[in-house]
């Protein structure tokens, strides 16, 4: 994708999310012919910039809580230690994967109340399920004999864990986390029907008040944080990738 | 091994006779079992209510068969038993719950009370869990192809219908939640799939050309890709909000648009909401499945005197379908998901009943919407994966 959107897209991409954020007074032209009936083009309910910290928060600590779980437990089932769970778990996360967002939403609303807790299980559970199938096919793709070249140079198993075979899936692993935190960021947006807060605040008082200009300001920045964080970790991955010699398999 | 053998032995140790998978199932339903209330019983359907026990909510007689069961089932799974044994318990059991949930109702609440609802509670839910993953575990072990899978679907939808048609289940919350919504429900479910279905269609039907162009033309797929990336990360409920605008617009300037149906909101911003998504996974498949079609193969289609229409829809897409499959089953376990989203602007489905339950904090509703909709999705990827693994067989 960055071989097309290339540095200068990339800064006017940034400058527009952070113009909508900062100063979104300043596209009230723009968006004043989508409202009706003389109804407000700016979201002035809450400040989008705190709506967008907010909505950034909910994801990154969703992705920290994913990315470990399921580096944890990647680890685990790829140990002779955990082999017998290998088979479980890859059907675990085929099964988990099937699951619509809000129906994960909607189910934990009862047992934990609105807010910000329901979302953070959905956003966890949907965090954890690419990153874990790529830890477990990252480190299955480790070829065998390097890791039997470890081994004959003396390191013990933790050190090939750590020295050899996590950098070498790292690219993979990382390329899990991108696809995690692009869908958690459009996920998120659906928090904000149990109350939680975030960008698709913006969005639905949109939807209720039949708002075109707010739908686009919500929807828009959403997009913006979504693909500048997607360009810029599929730009950490190659470098990572490029360090380890081995090219990450580009997915979605 | 002869008996002398065997009996020269060193005793095997106990932690290599134990499953370990089957200890972390045990764990689950243990704590399922004992610790947990197995149904609630509110008074009505708004108010919050009191867990019962397995024993505290079921006849004597019948609570001490079904712990009695799940024990066993338990312990077989807990020991290093076949995976044949493991598989029929976990269904065993999983049959034992879902008949002994249906018998609360007529055990707790009185005779002549319609108010009270009964729901399965966490206890319950765990031991499903629970005896759900030595089920999985079983099947991933056993290595059941793709028929035997889709035989067991079968069986799990023959099982479910029965006991649904029995009206076993009729006294449980959310069926008392279908009994006042019936003929919507009905209603919904079809309008789910059919967005779900037709979006997916016309993505096929554009997506698959567009694909075979992209592969072609590599100026064509370095824009197409990174357009159709861009629209993924359009949330949801942004997307279809924007479906509104260019339809009202459309249907305002062109009355007959408005007497077909096509208005900003509803059923036309959905699907086209939907079929947008949907085109990234078809194309992008598309793409892949006919760049890894091996050159050789292409050539070797190209010297039997294969035109290129031939050789395109003789050799390189039967030879891709298995990855295009893959897009298709994306699509549309992606689709059922995200059509539950669509009842925001008024495009109907399941996500109908999720949302009212959610603004009236009514909790058997969201369930009568979510779990068909978990339901569908389920059933469409174990459907897709099956045809994938049968046309990957073919090709080999």
């Amino acid at each position: 994708m960055s071989r097309l959107v290339g540095p200068v897209a990339r800064l006017a991409a940034l400058a527009l999310l952070l113009a909508l954020v900062l100063r979104p007074e300043w596209f009230e032209p723009i968006l004043k012919p989508f409202t009706e009936n003389n109804a407000p083009a700016i979201y002035t309910q809450s400040s989008l910039l705190s709506l967008t910290l907010a909505h950034l928060g909910l994801v990154a600590v969703a992705s920290l809580i994913g990315a470990a779980l399921a580096l944890v437990m990647g680890v685990f089932v790829t140990r002779p230690m955990g082999a017998e769970f290998l088979p479980l778990s890859r059907s675990l996360v085929n099964i988990g994967q099937t699951f619509p967002p809000v129906a994960v939403l909607a189910l934990a609303v009862p047992v934990v109340g609105f807010g910000v807790k329901p979302t953070l299980i959905a956003l966890v559970l949907y965090g954890l399920l690419p990153i874990f199938e790529n830890t477990i096919t990252g480190l299955k793709e480790v070829p065998g004999n390097v890791v039997e070249a470890a081994r004959g140079m003396g390191l013990s198993p933790n050190q090939q864990l750590f020295r050899v075979e996590l950098p070498l899936a790292l690219p993979v692993i990382l390329a899990g986390i991108r696809l995690s935190v692009v869908i958690n960021m459009g996920t998120a947006t659906i928090g904000s029907t149990v109350a939680a807060k975030g960008l698709g605040e913006v969005i639905i008082a949109g939807l209720l008040t039949s708002n075109t200009a707010f739908i686009l300001q919500g929807g828009i920045i959403v997009a913006l944080l979504a693909v500048l964080l997607y360009d810029a970790l599929a730009i950490l991955e190659r470098r990572v990738a490029r360090r380890t010699g081995r090219l990450a398999e580009v997915t979605g | 091994m002869t008996d002398a053998s065997q009996t020269a032995a060193p005793p095997v140790p106990l932690t290599a006779r134990l499953d370990r998978v089957g200890v972390v199932v045990a764990l689950i339903a243990v704590a399922g079992m004992d610790w947990q209330p197995f149904a609630t019983l509110k008074p009505n359907r708004l108010i919050s209510g009191q867990g019962l026990s397995l024993a505290g909510s079921l006849p004597t007689l019948w609570a001490a068969i079904g712990i009695g069961i799940l024990s066993i089932a338990t312990i077989v799974a807990v020991l290093r038993t076949n995976a044949w044994l493991r598989l029929t318990t976990g269904i065993v059991s999983l049959l034992v719950l879902a008949l002994l949930i249906g018998l609360v109702p007529a055990t707790v609440v009185p005779p002549g009370n319609t108010f009270a609802r009964v729901s399965p509670a966490s206890g319950f839910w765990l031991m499903a869990f629970a005896f759900a993953v030595l089920t999985t575990d079983a099947i991933a072990k056993l290595r059941l192809g793709p028929l035997a899978r889709l035989g067991m679907l079968a069986g799990a939808a023959v099982a479910v219908a029965l006991i649904l048609g029995s009206g076993h289940w009729d006294g449980l919350s959310i069926l008392k939640e279908y009994a006042t919504n019936a003929d919507k429900f009905w209603r919904e479910g079809r309008q789910h799939i059919l967005l779900a279905v037709s979006s997916l269609a016309a993505a096929i039907v554009v997506g698959l050309p567009l694909g075979i162009a992209c592969h072609r033309n590599p100026t064509l797929r370095g824009i197409t890709l990174p357009v159709l990336n861009i629209i993924q990360t359009v949330p949801s409920m942004a997307m279809y909000g924007l479906m509104i605008v260019p339809l009202s617009l459309f249907a305002a300037s062109f009355p007959i648009a408005a007497q077909l149906g096509i208005r900003g909101i509803g059923t036309a911003p959905a699907l086209i909401a939907l079929f947008l998504y949907s085109l990234l996974p078809v194309v992008a498949n598309t793409v892949v499945g006919l760049g890894e079609v091996r050159r050789s193969v292409v050539e070797a289609a190209e010297g039997m005197g294969m035109t290129r229409f031939q050789r395109l829809f003789q050799v390189e897409l039967p030879l891709a379908l298995p990855v295009i499959l893959t897009g298709i089953r994306i699509v549309l376990v992606q689709n059922i998901g995200l059509v539950t989203i669509a009842a925001l602007i008024g495009g109907g489905g399941f996500g109908t009943f999720v949302f009212q339950g959610i603004g009236q904090a009514a909790t058997d509703l969201v369930l009568l919407g979510a779990v068909p909709t978990i339901a569908l999705a389920f059933t469409a990827a174990i459907l897709l994966d099956a045809v994938i693994e049968l046309t990957e067989r073919r090709r080999l």
